[in-house]
């Protein structure tokens, strides 16, 4: 018990890398499954705007529910482990990227949208030439946002034993040690922050460079 | 050849085309023109099918459209719009390649055609190729829409107001590129505008509508002579006018108005003071009931006056003087042989209507000849 902080992280330092590890294998899968389920149905419901209106309320509804909640119900429906944790971490995902998508393609200036219907882009070019890459930045924006949140609510995935940093800091909860908390809490701060700084990084590569000179 | 059978469109009640029937023929520059709402641009938009009529039928060359995959429809027509629409994430060379390559041309090909493009617009490839549209001006930026437009060598070009947003100075060299353009490569072109001034300028056959209809079709020249409705006529209007007007021009429609004028028993340095003041060189001296009485200029108050003296005894009458309604060509005369480089107007009871000077003269000429001055 009177370890020095650099004493305990010396000691710990394979099992915190590890739940290093574990955590970002958690935000990865967790919001490349949100990308992949929020970009196509962000397309989409730019398609059929009625429909929209009604998926982007359920969207809101479910970031509305508490984490522990969702987090909860997905060990009720499938145990513990690492899918029940990353069943809702996804969810959570979807609805930044989603909303993006769907007002970054809305927001695509009527007249590109007639200049390329007017000299015969079919749909499809339309989409993959013009509204995709004007609304990136905006799409890029919402993945950003969701990292951001997932790094954070991944921690609470620990309680249904899906490891990551969250372990850590329940153990430390549950054994007043202070230490064990900061060695969950400090390194996913760090990612976050890297997470964030990283992707605006990204934002900037990706936006057309016609969009990014002043226009 | 372009022809509308019995197109019709509306859009709920509202008629937008009724019973349209027009040809358009092969190599024209043709303008479509009217008040707004009078379905100009969307006679523009069916012949491409971005608006699909209600009944009707359209040919191109014979061939009814509605057979024709609309999306392999509009790569054979060029189509430039007023917002330009160029796509900003893509770079001059790469906007102006698109249909071609849509098309599946040869990259070697689509290198020539874009080089031949910006040669005949004198946008130098190495400067302007690798350019994204949001570091061109305006003009240019119009230049490359018309150029994407060109780039498959459609025989056909349909354009939507594409110079209204530009300033008249670039709007004046792009209709005379556009012009020289038309007739260099023997396009169609289907040109919708509210400017009259740019419809004669540009149009071989000007198709005048109003609610839906075509009201009349002519050559600007014979439009001119006889507008066949009393809209045609109102939409020409100035081009009209002066040609009738001329005749009833008189003096006063020359003059400037405002001018300084004092009273004869004003005193000598007050004169000049207002003279330095309002920067000019000589005052109009009137009696005190108004009346014209001569001029007295800076020089010969400097020369001859006395402080404190009133101005009537330097009065000179060498100024030309007028009356308000004489033939305007006897003020002009007078003015060019007037010593002073101006003539008094004078109203019927001799009291000061206004100046006629070079620049009034000028300005009124201008607007006889093109219309409302803006400055």
């Amino acid at each position: 018990m009177t370890m020095t902080y650099s004493e305990f992280f010396t000691k710990h330092s394979n099992e915190i890398l590890k739940a290093f590890l574990t955590h970002i294998e958690l935000v990865l899968i967790s919001v490349g499954i949100g990308v992949i389920i929020a970009v196509p149905l962000g397309i989409v419901l730019s398609r059929h705007k009625k429909a929209a209106k009604y998926v982007l309320m359920i969207a809101g509804v479910i970031q509305t529910i508490p984490g522990l909640v969702l987090l909860g119900a997905m060990l009720i429906l499938m145990g513990i482990g690492k899918p029940p944790a990353i069943a809702a971490l996804s969810l959570y995902a979807v609805l930044p990227i989603l909303r993006n998508t769907y007002t970054g393609i809305l927001e695509v200036d009527d007249h590109y949208i007639e200049a390329a219907r007017g000299i015969g882009m079919s749909g499809k070019q339309m989409l993959f030439k013009v509204e995709l890459p004007l609304s990136m930045p905006s799409i890029i924006g919402g993945l950003r946002l969701s990292t951001v949140y997932i790094i954070s609510w991944a921690t609470l995935a620990g309680m249904i034993g899906a490891g990551g940093l969250g372990d850590m800091i329940w153990t430390g909860l549950s054994t007043y040690e202070t230490k064990y908390i900061l060695a969950g809490a400090i390194p996913s701060a760090i990612l976050a922050l890297v997470a964030n700084a990283l992707i605006g990084f990204i934002q900037r590569g990706i936006t057309p460079k016609g969009l990014r000179m002043g226009r | 050849m372009i022809q509308f059978r019995n197109v019709n469109k509306s859009y709920g009640k509202k008629i937008i085309l009724n019973n349209l029937t027009l040809d358009i023929k092969a190599g024209e520059f043709v303008i479509l023109i009217g008040p707004s709402g009078c379905g100009k641009t969307t006679t523009l938009k069916t012949i491409n099918r971005l608006i699909e009529p209600d009944s009707g039928e359209i040919y191109i060359d014979g061939k009814d459209i509605t057979k024709v995959d609309p999306v392999k429809l509009r790569r054979t027509i060029g189509y430039v719009i007023q917002q330009i629409g160029l796509f900003p994430n893509m770079t001059v060379e790469q906007n102006i390649a698109i249909v071609p390559k849509l098309l599946n041309y040869k990259k070697e090909e689509i290198d020539e055609i874009v080089r031949h493009l910006l040669e005949l617009v004198n946008m130098p490839y190495e400067e302007n190729a690798k350019k994204y549209p949001s570091e061109l001006s305006g003009g240019q930026q119009q230049r490359i829409g018309v150029l994407r437009a060109l780039a498959a060598s459609p025989p056909i070009v349909l354009m939507d107001e594409p110079f209204g947003a530009l300033d008249p100075v670039t709007r004046d060299s792009l209709q005379e590129e556009i012009k020289k353009i038309q007739k260099k490569l023997g396009k169609t072109i289907v040109f919708v505008t509210h400017d009259m001034d740019e419809a004669i300028r540009l149009g071989d056959t000007i198709v005048f509508m109003n609610e839906g209809k075509v009201l009349q079709m002519a050559s600007p020249e014979e439009m001119l002579q006889n507008p066949a409705d009393p809209i045609i006529k109102s939409f020409l209007g100035k081009h009209i006018n002066n040609e009738n007007s001329n005749a009833n021009l008189v003096a006063s429609d020359f003059m400037r108005a405002k001018v300084l004028t004092v009273s004869k028993t004003k005193k000598t340095l007050e004169c000049i003071e207002l003279m330095s003041r309002r920067d000019v060189s000589s005052l109009i001296v009137v009696e005190e009931d108004d009346t014209y009485l001569g001029t007295v200029s800076v020089d010969k108050i400097k020369a001859q006056g006395k402080a404190g003296r009133q101005i009537a005894e330097l009065i000179t009458v060498e100024a030309m003087t007028v009356n308000r309604n004489s033939n305007a060509q006897q003020a002009f005369e007078l003015l060019i042989a007037s010593p002073t480089g101006y003539v008094i107007v004078l109203n019927d009871d001799n009291t000061v209507a206004g100046l006629i000077t070079k620049t009034s003269m000028a300005k009124a000429m201008g607007e006889a000849l093109w219309g409302e001055m803006t400055q």
